[in-house]
C-alpha cells in the first residue's frame, strides 16, 4: 500500500483531541459528517457563519494532501474515536508526528488512518521542505515501513506491528478473527 | 512480577504471533457519547453482546445539571441519550439512566457501587477510565471500534505497554491534596512523558491516601500520556469496598480478599522507567496553560520563554496568548470569573466534604460564579444528608445535579469565551470548558479559596488564618 502526496504541516505540539473536534460536535450517532468541523475552532471564528481564520494552516490555498504532518504528542486527551474519523473524513489517509498518544495511534489504526511515527529530526525536515515548497511531496510504503521525503530523498522507517500491518493493507477488521475463536475466549473465561 | 504483570498475564487469552495478545475484559462500562455507533456495528453484523452482564451504562457527558426531571431541551443531546436507552433496552445492558437513583459520571459510579474490584480488566470508551486503577485494576480508555469489539467479544487485541513505577516518599504538607501530588507529576514530566507506560503509584504517600484521593491521582494518568495508572489494594481498598452494592458479600467476600492480598509488585520486580518525589516538595498547584502539563505552585510564575526549548516556544506562545497571561508573571493574584467543582476527578464526597469545611462561615467573592456538580446521585444524596447544601448556599454556591458538565461543556453548563475558570477538571484545553474558555486546574481546596477572594491564592494562608 502507498501513500504518495504532498502534505500539510501543522507544526503544534500536544495537539489533543478537543482541538481536532470539540466536544461540541459528538452529538452525532454516526460515523459519518465529522470532517467538516475538524479543526472546527483553529479553522473558523465562529459556528454560525464559519468565517475562516486565514491564519491557520488548513485554510491556506498552498497546502493541501492526504497526509497531515505534525508536531510530538499528537491525538493527546479523550479516547474520542471521532477525531480519527474527522480526520479520515476530510480526506486524510496518515498522519506523520514524533509520536503520538496511544489511544489515538489504536483508533487511527482502525480506521484505516496511518500513524506514521518517526524522529523529531525527520519531522523537523519534512517541515521545512514544506515550507519551503508546498508542492513537495512524501512517499509512504507500507509494505516497506518507509517514508521518504522525495524532494532531499532522507528516508525513515517506522514501526507498525505486523498482525496491524496486515489488517491496514487487506481491509481486516479484529472482530471477525475474535468471533473466529470464540471457544478459546470461552475456555480462557471459564479458568478466570 | 509486578501488579501489572500479575494481572495482565491472567487476561491473555492468546498471544498473537509478532502482533498484540487477545486480552480478555471483565468489566465494560459505557455512556451516551461513545456507544452509539459501536451499537450500530453490531446491527450490521447481526450480533448481540457476547456478555451483555458484565456491561453497564450510564448517561453523564450530556445531561443538563438543573432539572433532570424534565426532558433534555437541548435536541442533540436528547437525542444521544434516549438513544442510549433504546440501545440498552435492545441489546439487554443495565441503564442507570437519567432519574435513576445510581446515575452519575460513569467513573464515579462504578467505585461506589462496588462493581470496580482488583484484579480486573476494565475499559470505557472514556480515556478516564485510569480512575478505576486505584483499586488495583487494569483500566483504560478506549475508541468506540473498540467499544464495538468489547460488545461483540468481550476481548481487545492490546500490545502489553512498558511499565514505570512513581514513587512518591513521606508527608504531604497541609493543604496538599493528591489532586497537587498528580498535577505536579505531569509538569514534571510532561503531558506527553508517560505515552507508551502504565503506571504503579506506590510509596507511603500513596498508602496514607483515601480511595477517593487515589482515583483523583489514577484518573489523570492519561494527562501524561499513561496507557492507565493503578495502586496495590490494601486494608484502605478493601475497608472502601465492604458492603457496597455490587462487592462480594459473606464467605464470599472473605475469599476475594485472601486473593486481592496477592496483588503487589514483588520486591524483585523491575519496571522499565522509575521516578521518585519526596511528598514535602509539594505545594499546591496550578495550570497556566493549554495542556495539563503546564503547571506550576500557586507561589510560583509562569517560566520565561527562556527556559524552553526552541521549537516549544511557538506552542507555549499559543497557550499564554489563548490565556490571556504573560511569561515571567506570578500567577497568584489571577482575577477569576468561575469556579467549576466537579468532574470524574474532583466530584466525589469527600471533595465536598472538603469544599464545605473550608467555605463554612465564608462568602464567595462578587464577581464570581461557582458551580459544584457531584459526581453522582448518590455523592449528591449524601451530601444533602449531611447538609452540605446549607454550607453552599450560605456561601453563594451552586450545589447542581450530577454528570460531566463543565469539564467538557457538552450540556449548556459553559465557561463564557474569554473569562477564567479555575477548575478541579482534568483538562485546560483550548475550548474544553466552552469556546474561548480560559481553564486553569486546581484542587478543590484551591478553587474554593479562589472562589472566596476572587483570584488564584495559596489557600495555605487562609488555613492558617482560620
Amino acid at each position: 500500500m502507498t501513500i504518495h502526496s504532498t502534505a500539510v504541516p501543522l507544526e503544534n505540539e500536544n495537539v489533543d483531541t478537543d482541538q481536532i473536534i470539540p466536544a461540541r460536535f459528538l452529538k452525532a450517532t454516526s460515523r459519518d459528517g465529522f470532517g467538516k468541523n475538524l479543526f472546527r475552532d483553529w479553522r473558523f471564528n465562529n459556528d454560525d457563519d464559519a468565517q475562516p481564520k486565514a491564519d491557520f494552516v488548513l485554510n491556506s490555498p498552498v497546502f493541501n494532501g492526504k497526509i497531515l504532518v505534525a508536531g510530538k504528542n499528537f491525538g493527546c486527551g479523550s479516547s474520542r474515536e471521532h477525531a480519527a474519523w474527522a480526520l479520515k473524513d476530510y480526506g486524510f489517509d496518515a498522519v506523520v508526528s514524533s509520536f503520538f498518544a496511544d489511544i489515538f495511534k489504536n483508533n487511527a489504526l482502525n480506521n484505516f488512518l496511518l500513524p506514521v511515527q518517526v524522529s523529531d529530526a525527520f519531522v523537523q525536515n519534512l517541515f521545512d521542505t514544506i515550507q519551503k515548497n508546498p508542492a513537495a511531496e512524501i512517499d509512504i510504503q507500507l509494505e516497506n515501513q518507509t517514508i521518504t521525503n522525495v524532494s532531499t530523498g532522507e528516508q525513515a522507517h517506522f514501526d507498525i506491528n505486523a498482525y496491524k500491518k496486515t489488517c491496514f493493507i487487506n481491509g481486516y477488521d479484529d472482530i471477525d478473527y475474535l468471533l473466529s475463536i470464540r471457544e478459546e475466549i470461552e475456555a480462557h473465561e471459564r479458568s478466570l | 512480577m509486578t501488579l501489572f504483570d500479575k494481572i495482565w498475564n491472567r487476561h491473555v487469552v492468546k498471544q498473537i504471533e509478532g502482533g498484540p495478545s487477545v486480552f480478555y475484559i471483565d468489566r465494560h462500562f459505557i455512556h451516551e457519547v461513545t456507544s452509539p455507533q459501536a451499537f450500530d456495528g453490531l446491527r450490521k453484523r447481526g450480533i448481540g453482546l457476547a456478555r451483555p452482564a458484565q456491561t453497564i451504562a450510564t448517561a453523564d457527558h450530556n445531561v443538563p445539571t438543573w432539572d433532570q426531571h424534565l426532558p433534555i431541551k437541548e435536541a442533540l443531546s436528547r437525542m444521544q441519550v434516549e438513544k442510549l436507552t433504546e440501545n440498552c433496552q435492545e441489546f439487554g445492558v443495565e441503564l442507570y439512566g437519567l432519574g435513576h437513583a445510581y446515575q452519575g459520571i460513569v467513573h464515579v459510579i462504578g467505585p461506589e457501587l462496588g462493581i470496580t474490584q482488583p484484579g480486573m480488566t476494565i475499559v470505557c470508551g472514556d480515556s478516564h477510565t485510569s480512575t478505576h486503577g486505584a483499586f488495583g485494576a487494569i483500566a483504560f480508555g478506549i475508541g468506540t471500534s473498540e467499544v464495538e469489539m468489547v460488545f461483540a467479544t468481550q476481548c481487545l487485541m492490546q500490545n502489553k505497554p512498558k511499565q514505570m513505577r512513581i514513587n512518591i516518599e513521606g508527608e504531604l504538607q497541609k493543604g496538599v491534596t493528591s489532586k497537587d501530588i498528580i498535577l505536579y507529576i505531569i509538569a514534571q514530566i510532561s503531558a506527553g512523558g508517560a505515552t507508551g507506560y502504565f503506571v504503579e503509584y506506590a510509596g507511603s504517600a500513596i498508602r496514607s491516601l483515601s480511595m477517593e484521593a487515589r482515583m483523583t491521582i489514577c484518573n489523570m494518568s492519561i494527562e501524561m500520556g499513561a496507557r492507565g495508572g493503578l495502586i496495590a489494594p490494601d486494608e484502605t481498598t478493601f475497608e472502601y469496598m465492604k458492603g457496597r452494592k455490587f462487592a462480594p458479600q459473606g464467605a464470599e467476600w472473605d475469599k476475594k480478599v485472601a486473593e486481592w492480598r496477592q496483588l503487589h509488585t514483588d520486591a524483585d520486580a523491575s519496571f522499565d522507567h522509575e521516578i521518585h518525589i519526596r511528598a514535602e516538595d509539594i505545594q499546591p498547584m496550578v495550570t497556566y496553560g493549554t495542556n495539563p502539563g503546564m503547571g506550576i505552585p500557586v507561589t510560583g510564575s509562569i517560566p520565561e520563554e527562556t527556559v524552553l526549548e526552541e521549537k516549544e516556544r511557538p506552542s507555549f506562545r499559543k497557550a499564554l496568548d489563548y490565556m490571556g497571561l504573560q511569561a515571567g508573571k506570578a500567577i497568584k493574584g489571577q482575577k477569576i470569573d468561575y469556579v467549576f467543582i466537579g468532574s470524574c476527578t474532583n466530584s466525589r464526597i469527600e471533595d465536598l466534604r472538603q469544599v464545605a469545611q473550608f467555605v463554612q462561615g465564608r462568602q464567595k467573592a462578587d464577581s464570581v460564579e461557582v458551580w459544584i456538580v457531584p459526581g453522582s446521585k448518590q455523592v449528591e444524596a449524601q451530601a444533602r444528608e449531611e447538609g452540605l447544601h446549607k454550607v453552599f448556599e450560605a456561601a453563594g454556591f451552586q450545589l447542581r445535579q450530577p454528570g460531566c458538565s463543565a469539564c467538557l461543556g457538552m450540556n449548556e453548563d459553559k465557561i463564557p469565551a474569554g473569562k477564567y475558570c479555575i477548575s478541579t477538571s482534568n483538562r485546560n484545553f483550548e475550548g474544553r470548558q466552552g469556546q474561548g474558555a480560559r481553564t486553569l486546574l486546581a484542587s478543590p481546596l484551591t478553587a474554593a479559596a479562589a472562589a472566596i477572594t476572587g483570584e488564584v491564592t495559596d489557600v495555605r494562608e487562609m488555613l492558617t488564618a482560620n
